[in-house]
């Protein structure tokens, strides 16, 4: 599909440094050349080739790791994620799959019990329900399930889609229903550097680690240091300072919010914009003392609003930080249906960097506003 | 297999439609007009087409992402498919599901799943329903190599043995997954052609061939409507395009050029158009007629597509439940 005309390629925003312990400080003046602000041997690369880097530090450092999935291998290799990496580590650590996603997630629950740690790439978050089964009844249960006897060290990866009509299923941005499930590390990555350092935390982490990327942080480009390097897992960072409101938003979402936060600023509102980046175990402390700060809290998801991601967060706040809270908390997310593929129906779907926008405004201003 | 020269000049005609139909969507694929992912179905047309021509109005069948062939053999209207694909709200599916998603109740099309094996249980269970109401329908899963790699095929299989369901299973073995080849996902011959040929109807054949398609096919819907239980028919085929969109959007370098070629040269729409005019069931008068009336039918069906009206932010919050 032409991805190109859905979003155009795109260097980041400049965001607040990306510091890899979570905490605000502040980069480099935007004067500053591209290349210092994700340290000394940043490149600005693609969020294709960052993940791609993770994965081949990752296989080059631990003979364990290894990546499977229906077409890793593809000249496409899974949007650049995967791309040649079997030219390189060999058929054998770098392999297509047939499609059954039900066997293949037992099996790979299987080979981490056996002492590998699989890398298994789905694609799209529509199929890993066919994963289901294993990633909740199996992997997510193993550790607990026998006091701790055991461990499954397996790391899930699929790319929610977005336009040109995907449709009903294959567009889902599904982090809600896993993020029900105890046991199981959510991580939803907004920069380069994240899905770096991120991927390869989540590999090197002992428990069933699923990464749920989207399609639109793809065309990204930002800053990402050479080396391997982690960020920590239940850690998030705030993207930009603000006294006003904070923002809590996710993957994509955060670049919207940014934007509509830059926007605002012009107009005399100051929104905090924080990005959990794992959703589980999320940084409840990061999100409830920026709040305190700022009384007003707006979350935004790409996935559903019942039952999900934004739903969760404002509970949490409700839940422990109601008394900081000035206004009501207002939640942006896609409207409870499934994804329609004409493109005018697509439109009227979709959230994005306007709607962040209205909810930031009325939660400050009122909802006169 | 003794056909008319009618049914035989039938046959032809639905791939010839089928297959001028893939290729005006492929030659204006490029003017983004058409915001769907497509997945034509060129080289693939004789299974349809044989299949269906095995079926009753009545009789139901399930398919897949790849589905206009079956779409169009099963009777479906090509003005509802092509304002679905221009994303209308007179499209088969009012817009809301794309190339992917065809529908068409009144030929037994009950909806299509782009879930890859998602269509398989859902074709079984219509066979189910069929058989507790004592219909004499059957029900019809069309799949692809990849669709055979899920559980849910071997499941469903065991389940119409189970029950001796009037389920006819078409595997349409392509080749390729994407971008993977079928034999780095099967090892060897799929395990439904040996053991189980007590219970079960199975056969391997040439999927390029219609009339070979058409006979297997019948003698599969036949046992099912005697209640003798499923079938399992693998057409041996190709994919001659790439996965999905038109053929500069394959990507290059997975498979080889000649392999393409090779299975060009077996096209099932020219191979068999050859037969018939060689045994004179066709002529050039009745193929040039055919092709204008085609060619104005699909110029009318694209024409009715973009004139008719875009749904708009009031549709969105139709249709999630039954009134
Ligand atoms: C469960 C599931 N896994 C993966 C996909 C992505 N996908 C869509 S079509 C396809 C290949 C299907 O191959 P096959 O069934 O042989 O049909 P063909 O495309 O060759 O007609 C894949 C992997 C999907 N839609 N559903």
């Amino acid at each position: 599909m032409p991805w190109s005309r859905i979003k155009p390629d795109t260097n980041e925003p400049e965001f607040l440094s990306q510091d890899m312990h979570g905490s605000a400080t502040r980069g480099l003046a935007a004067s500053e050349p591209d290349f210092q602000r994700g340290g000394p041997t940043g490149r600005r690369i693609s969020y294709g080739e960052a993940t791609n880097e993770a994965l081949s530090q990752a296989l080059s450092l631990d003979p364990r790791v290894f990546v499977m999935g229906q077409g890793v291998d593809d000249p496409s290799g899974m949007f650049g994620a995967t791309k040649n990496l079997h030219l390189t580590y060999g058929r054998e650590r770098v392999f297509d799959t047939p499609l059954a996603e039900t066997a293949l997630s037992g099996i790979a629950v299987g080979a981490a019990l056996g002492g590998m740690r699989p890398v298994y790439f789905h694609n799209r978050p529509d199929f890993l329900l066919l994963a289901m089964d294993q990633l909740v009844n199996h992997a997510a249960k193993w550790h607990y399930m026998f006091g701790g006897a055991a461990s499954v060290p397996l790391v899930f990866w699929a790319c929610v889609g977005r336009g040109w009509g995907s449709a009903a299923q294959h567009s889902q941005a599904l982090q809600g229903l896993f993020m029900h499930v105890p046991g199981l590390k959510l991580v939803m990555p907004s920069t380069c550097y994240d899905a770096k350092g991120l991927m390869l935390a989540a590999i090197a982490d002992n428990n069933p680690v699923l990464i749920i990327d989207h399609r639109m942080n793809f065309k990204q480009r930002g800053i990402v240091p050479e080396e391997p390097y982690t960020v920590p897992l239940g850690k998030g960072v705030i993207r930009r300072n603000g006294r006003d409101v904070t923002v809590v938003a996710v993957s994509h979402l955060v670049t919207e919010a940014f934007l509509a936060a830059q926007e605002l600023a012009g107009e005399g509102i100051e929104a905090e914009i924080i990005d959990p980046r794992t959703l589980r175990p999320l940084d409840e402390e990061l999100i409830l003392s920026s709040v305190a700060r700022t009384g007003r809290l707006v979350v935004c998801d790409t996935g559903w609003k019942t039952g999900g991601v934004t739903a969760e967060i404002a509970a949490l706040v409700a839940e422990k930080g109601f008394g900081s809270l000035r206004a009501p908390i207002a939640r942006v997310a896609n409207p409870d249906l499934p994804t329609p593929a004409g493109y005018t129906l697509e439109q009227a779907y979709y959230i994005g960097k306007d709607d962040i926008r209205r909810a930031i405004v009325n939660t400050v201003r009122g909802q006169e506003a | 297999m003794s056909l008319t020269f009618e049914a035989k000049r039938n046959l032809w005609r639905s791939m010839l439609r089928i297959r001028r139909v893939q290729e005006r969507i492929e030659s204006e694929y490029l003017k983004d007009e058409m915001k769907t992912p497509v997945h034509l179905y060129i080289g693939q047309e004789a299974i349809a087409t044989g299949v269906c021509a095995a079926l009753r109005a009545d009789d139901a069948i399930n398919s897949n992402h790849r589905s206009h062939g079956h779409y169009l053999a099963k009777g479906g209207d090509l003005k509802a498919m092509m304002a679905e694909l221009f994303c209308r709200s007179t499209g088969c599916s009012k817009g809301y599901g794309g190339s992917m998603h065809l529908v068409d109740v009144a030929h037994g099309n009950m909806g299509t799943s782009a879930i890859v094996g998602g269509g398989i249980p859902i074709g079984t269970g219509q066979g189910l329903a069929f058989q507790m109401q004592k219909l004499d329908r059957v029900s019809v899963v069309f799949f692809g190599d990849g669709a055979a790699d899920e559980g849910t095929f071997y499941e469903s299989l065991n389940f119409a043995l189970l029950k001796k369901l009037p389920v006819v299973y078409v595997m349409e073995n392509n080749g390729w997954a994407v971008c993977s080849p079928t034999n780095t996902r099967h090892c060897g011959d799929n395990v439904f052609h040996k053991g189980a040929t007590d219970r079960l109807f199975s056969a391997k054949i040439d999927g390029n061939d219609p009339e070979l398609v058409l006979e297997t096919a019948q003698k599969a819907v036949e046992r099912a409507r005697r209640g003798e239980g499923p079938s399992f028919i693998e057409c041996v085929t190709y994919r001659i395009l790439g996965h999905a969109g038109c053929v500069s959007q394959d990507p290059k370098g997975y498979r080889d050029l000649a392999e393409i070629e090779a299975w060009r040269m077996r096209c099932p729409v020219c191979a068999y158009q050859a037969k018939l005019l060689a045994e004179c069931a066709l002529d050039a008068q009745a193929l040039a007629e055919a092709e204008t009336e085609i060619s104005a039918e699909i110029d009318a069906a694209f024409a009715f597509a973009r004139q008719s009206p875009l749904p708009t932010a009031a549709d969105l919050h139709h249709n999630l439940f039954c009134e």
